[in-house]
């Protein structure tokens, strides 16, 4: 009879866990690449500008306080006209957006979302000049939204 | 019924930034959880969220099934006039709740 000997367990366990570790890091699903471009079609999207304030980990995946805030002068000339917020593993990417404009004063919007796995959530600005701007955050989430029975 | 919690400063100055901040009670059922015998819960959600000043459109927010139960918004807005700001909450299965709120500006 075979048995597994300490050494052997010790080395499946190491091959393991290097299999569970090595994933591709920062591929984002196709999903939440289609629901960004159904938002700003053709047009190119900048990093910077774009600041998302999450906590960096959450006990609980149901209300995620969320603030987003975008550099922008708020001017007539010059001014944010809408926010986007995707998340990569959530079962639908949409998670809110926003429509302001000169009237808002400042660019910075805040509420709860519900996040189902730890993931990078990310933010899409689009200015008065049509250019788009993005910026994303991290968060792992120990208790998932989305799975619990009632 | 649903009830909505508003917060905007009764006063302000002309041309100052303002923070509103609005609470509503409704569960946002995502559409994506079962029951316990499996069925599937239907999606019920409030899908849309617009904030008005006198009329004129300052704000709007297109909410998924991803905004937490009790969607809280907090956004803001340049004080211009005195007047009334107007809250309209609508979503799923007909639902439909307005607030208001009195704003003096001096």
């Amino acid at each position: 009879m075979h048995r597994t000997s300490r050494r052997d367990f010790l080395r499946a366990a190491t091959g393991l866990a290097v299999l569970v570790t090595v994933r591709p890091a920062g591929a984002t699903p196709a999903t939440m690449q289609d629901a960004i471009r159904a938002v700003v079609g053709t047009a190119r999207v900048t990093k910077g500008r774009v600041k998302l304030e999450l906590p960096p980990l959450s006990e609980n995946g149901n209300a995620v306080p969320l603030t987003v805030l975008v550099e922008s002068a708020m001017t007539d000339a010059e001014h944010v006209r809408a926010i986007h917020v995707f998340t990569e593993k959530n079962p639908q990417p949409d998670v809110v957006g926003v429509r302001l404009g000169p009237r808002a004063g400042r660019a910075r919007v805040s509420t709860r979302i519900r996040l189902a796995d730890t993931q990078t959530v990310i933010a899409i600005a689009e200015l008065s000049d049509g250019s788009f701007w993005s910026g994303e955050a991290a968060v792992v989430v120990t208790l998932a939204a989305c799975l619990e029975e009632t | 019924m649903a009830e909505a919690l508003i917060s905007v400063p009764p006063r302000a100055r002309r041309g100052e930034i303002i923070e509103i901040k609005t609470l509503i009670s409704h569960p946002m059922e995502t559409g994506y959880r079962r029951s316990q015998v499996g069925a599937r819960i239907p999606r019920d959600i409030i899908r849309l969220f617009v904030c008005t000043y006198n009329g004129t459109e300052v704000f709007r927010a297109e909410l998924h099934p991803a905004i937490a139960a009790n969607p809280f918004i907090t956004f803001s807005t340049v004080a211009t006039e005195s007047g009334t700001l107007a809250f309209h909450w609508t979503g799923d299965n007909g639902f439909s709740v307005k607030e208001t709120a009195e704003i003096r500006v001096d």
